[in-house]
């Protein structure tokens, strides 16, 4: 079973919120980030992004998030949101 | 009576004698609406002038096309007090060579009185002139009240050009600017668009946090044992900043304190507060709404006051030090309380003091309000991205997660405690911030100056670099 | 102490950002009207991490979605974890709705590690069944923290229009009133509806402070000052609670059977009053601490 069923969104683009898109892939992940605080936050979003994955076992995926200066836990709500919504769940 | 309206733009650059090298200079009360600085500047490069520096109070983005001129050589250096964040963005990637010089309003007019930064031709916008010269900002159909930063370049440049889409039949009586400083008086078709001059009304905040802090200030300023008859005050256009105005009016007015008088760019709230007794006088050197334009037009008791007059450094007299309190916005404010308001986040030039470091050097009482964090970001850091305002003028900064006060006003600290109000120390407020947001990566530079920040004495105050190329 | 409620939308991280500085004594994250149907599991994912994560200086309360909506049990597996101070349930009709609710939690805070009955229960009551039942429904559950009234949704239940005066809602007042007090919780009323009608709030909250309310929601920030003034005891309050408790020692002293204070007798409900007052002055720190209790 792929990891990701179907293409799923998450969140907004507005402030303080993230948008999250997510859709099945090959061959592992493909994460795309794009944020207003990249310089300062860059390398942690990556980490919430990836750690978030890890968490529902997903390896092959391509992810585009759109950060709108999201706080930590309102970026790793929004990535689960798109990955269970990719894995099928109902709301 | 001789008429000073010379036929036409171009005869009267030439007429004034302008060559290569020297300085020109603009104001910027029509800000975003603004047409003469493009106009002018467009012309003088018709007429194959050259390596001009520009001296202009403020620049906005509808001067975009200025950058241009830069890039041919027409202009080579800029002198300015604020930048908006389209001509920011510019600079910061490095269009000019020699690095722009910015001052705050005050010492503009200090530097241009005394010398230091001579001008050669000053081009005026003035929204009602005579034939003479004689002219202002309360008439026309451009209309933009106070003319407070045009009257050093007035007062001291060696030739003065005075631009109008309206000519008022001499004498025009209540004038900002004689026709004793003016050479050549212009007509133009217009010299700007109303719309972009001022904003229909200035409204408060609806933003439920800066609610609270402007709550949270008016509660410091009555705390600070200023607020009593004969109170003056200046607070800026931000929504906060009003918004802790008119929590400050309800105060005032149930208190019945007569304050004597709010100084600076001026709102319709504040028009509103002198008409409501709050104040005696309104001291105004920019107007920022329709309201404050029709005020200073009709209330003898709203004056217009000169950009020497309002702040400047080491005159006789300057309004800013006889201030109680000032409300100050902040993009960030580190643990030393030094403010920036020149650049953002990522270093990118996009403001300006303005009367910030003027009016925060001259009152009793300078608050900086602003939210803890922002975008992520913490407001709080070890060391601001640019000193705009150094931390020795200022007392206090207001958040919506507590009051942190500088350690030099234990007094301060103390009569805050003592009402009750959440003053917290600066590395506290700054561990909070952090706790929300994680802890930010420094952002990179580059390794050219591209702009240098002068305190109040002239002398350089912070380095801007620009931003790393990619 | 809860004097003020404040709603916020559940999937608005703009809000849930700076809720707890606001002003409230509580904030009612809402997982249910405020939150569209397609993003019921984002709200809900959104408001257990802000929960967890973000440290709310208030007490917190989470509106989960009624137990007919399919959506209940997902929003407590999520929510409950996270020791909210309370879950507020919507449409509350019966004391079997409490009774229901009381056993998913806890089973729930059984399988999380969580002290049994940890989290507090504010039955919604929003329809004429919920009002009827009132007093069953407060009775229901040792974690019933307070009864709420929901004016907006109890007016279409009883086919009227909601009205700024608000007496179409008086016999529900009362009667939730009523209820709680007998049944030993709390009771809060309805928001004030119109955000600007700065009078008409604290006319509203006034009105609901005389009939015994303990605070009162808001749907607006604005509000929320006004009601924690309203439901404050007033420094006059304060000073009779202090008086009242100064001549009983005095009374006790001097072993005093009957006594009065400007001219009227001090009995044991106005002793109790002031004890009341006095203890709510001391948690809002409104300097009620030292005397008498």
């Amino acid at each position: 079973m792929p990891d990701i069923l179907q293409r799923a969104t998450a969140g907004t683009m507005e402030s303080s919120d993230a948008y999250v898109e997510i859709e099945p892939n090959e061959n592992g992940l493909e994460i795309q980030l794009d944020s207003v605080v990249l310089q300062q936050f860059g390398k942690d979003i990556e980490q919430s992004v990836r750690a978030v994955l890890l968490q529902y076992d997903i390896h092959n995926a391509r992810l585009n998030l759109v950060d709108r200066g999201a706080l930590d836990c309102v970026i790793r709500a929004r990535v689960e949101t798109a990955i269970r919504r990719g894995k099928g769940e109902q709301s | 009576m001789e008429s000073k309206l010379v036929n036409n733009l171009s005869d009267a650059i030439r007429a004034a004698g302008l060559k290569d090298g020297m300085t020109v200079s603009f104001h910027h009360h029509l800000r975003n609406g603004d047409f003469i600085l493009n106009l002018v500047m467009d012309e003088i490069a018709n007429l194959g002038i050259r390596d001009l520096t520009v001296n202009a109070s403020s620049l906005f983005d509808i001067h975009i096309p200025l950058m241009d001129h830069i890039r041919n050589g027409v202009v080579s250096k800029l002198l300015t007090d604020y930048v908006s964040g389209g001509i920011g963005r510019y600079i910061s990637n490095g269009i000019l060579s020699t690095p722009v010089e910015f001052r705050s309003h005050g010492t503009r007019a200090t530097d241009i009185a005394c010398g230091r930064t001579p001008i050669d031709v000053a081009f005026i916008a003035a929204p009602a002139t005579d034939c003479r010269g004689n002219c202002t900002g309360k008439l026309g159909r451009a209309a933009c009240g106070s003319m407070g930063y045009a009257i050093p370049d007035a007062m001291y440049a060696k030739k003065v050009i005075v631009l109008t889409d309206e000519l008022m039949p001499y004498p025009l009586a209540d004038w900002a600017i004689s026709e004793n400083f003016v050479d050549y008086v212009v007509k133009v078709d217009e010299i700007g668009d109303p719309k972009g001059i001022l904003s229909g009304t200035t409204r408060i905040t609806r933003d439920p946090v800066g609610l609270v802090m402007a709550d949270m200030a008016a509660k410091v300023i009555q705390a600070s044992g200023l607020l009593k008859d004969g109170f003056s005050f200046q607070t800026g256009a931000g929504g906060a900043t009003l918004a802790a105005a008119a929590s400050l009016k309800k105060i005032m007015l149930e208190k019945q304190i007569a304050g004597s008088f709010a100084l600076g760019g001026i709102t319709g709230y504040l028009v509103e507060m002198l008409r409501s007794g709050c104040f005696r006088q309104l001291m105004d050197v920019q107007c920022f709404d329709l309201d404050a334009v029709k005020s200073i037009r009709e209330d003898p008791r709203h004056r217009e006051i000169a950009a020497a007059h309002y702040a400047g450094p080491g005159t006789r007299g300057a309004v800013v030090d006889s201030l109680d309190v000032v409300i100050l916005g902040a993009t960030e404010v580190d643990t030393e309380f030094n403010v920036n308001v020149h650049t953002d986040s990522s270093g990118c030039l996009m403001g300006g003091s303005g009367g910030h470091t003027d009016a925060a050097a001259g009152a009793k009482l300078t608050m900086i309000i602003a939210p803890l964090v922002r975008a992520r970001l913490p407001i709080v850091t070890d060391r601001v991205g640019c000193i705009s305002t150094p931390g020795s003028s200022i007392d206090v900064l207001v958040t919506q997660r507590g009051i942190a006060v500088n350690p030099a006003r234990a007094d301060l600290a103390h009569a805050l405690r003592a009402a009750g109000l959440p003053v917290v120390d600066i590395q506290e407020l700054k561990q909070k911030a952090e706790s929300i947001t994680g802890v930010p990566q420094p952002v990179a530079k580059g390794d050219k100056v591209v702009a240098h920040v002068l305190g109040r004495d002239s002398g350089i105050q912070d380095t801007v670099m620009c931003l790393p190329q990619e | 102490m809860i004097r003020s409620m404040l709603f916020l939308p559940g999937n608005t991280p703009n809000m849930l950002i700076n809720g707890d500085v606001l002003g409230a004594d509580a904030v009612i994250l809402d997982l249910e009207d405020a939150v569209s149907p397609d993003e019921k599991d984002a709200a809900r994912i959104l408001v257990r991490n802000a929960l967890g994560r973000m440290g709310f200086g208030c007490q917190t309360v989470v509106r989960v979605n009624s137990l007919d909506s399919g959506l209940c049990q997902k929003d407590l597996e999520e929510i409950v974890p996270q020791k909210p101070t309370a879950l507020m349930l919507p449409k509350t009709a019966t004391a079997a709705d409490i009774i229901e609710l009381d056993q998913l939690v806890t089973s729930l805070e059984e399988t999380h590690g969580i002290p049994s009955g940890t989290i507090q229960i504010i039955p919604l009551l929003e329809t004429a069944m919920g009002v009827e039942n009132a007093f069953a429904i407060a009775s229901a559950s040792t974690r019933v923290l307070g009864l709420f009234l929901g004016g907006e949704d109890l007016s279409a239940d009883l086919r009227c229009k909601r009205t700024k005066e608000g007496a179409e809602i008086d016999y529900a007042r009362h009667r939730v009133i009523v209820a709680a007090r007998a049944a030993g919780v709390e009771a809060f009323d309805t928001p004030f509806t119109d955000v600007n009608d700065d009078d008409g709030l604290l006319a509203d909250a006034a009105y609901a402070k005389g009939l015994g309310f303990t605070g009162k929601a808001s749907i607006s920030p604005r509000h929320v000052d006004g009601i924690n003034q309203v439901f404050s005891p007033s420094q006059a309050e304060i000073s009779y609670a202090r008086e009242v408790m100064d001549i009983i020692a005095e009374a006790k002293r001097l072993g005093k059977g009957a006594i009065s204070l400007h001219g009227k007798m001090v009995d044991a409900p106005i002793v109790n009053r002031a004890k009341q007052t006095l203890e709510a002055a001391a948690a809002l720190g409104l300097g009620g601490i030292q005397d008498g209790i």
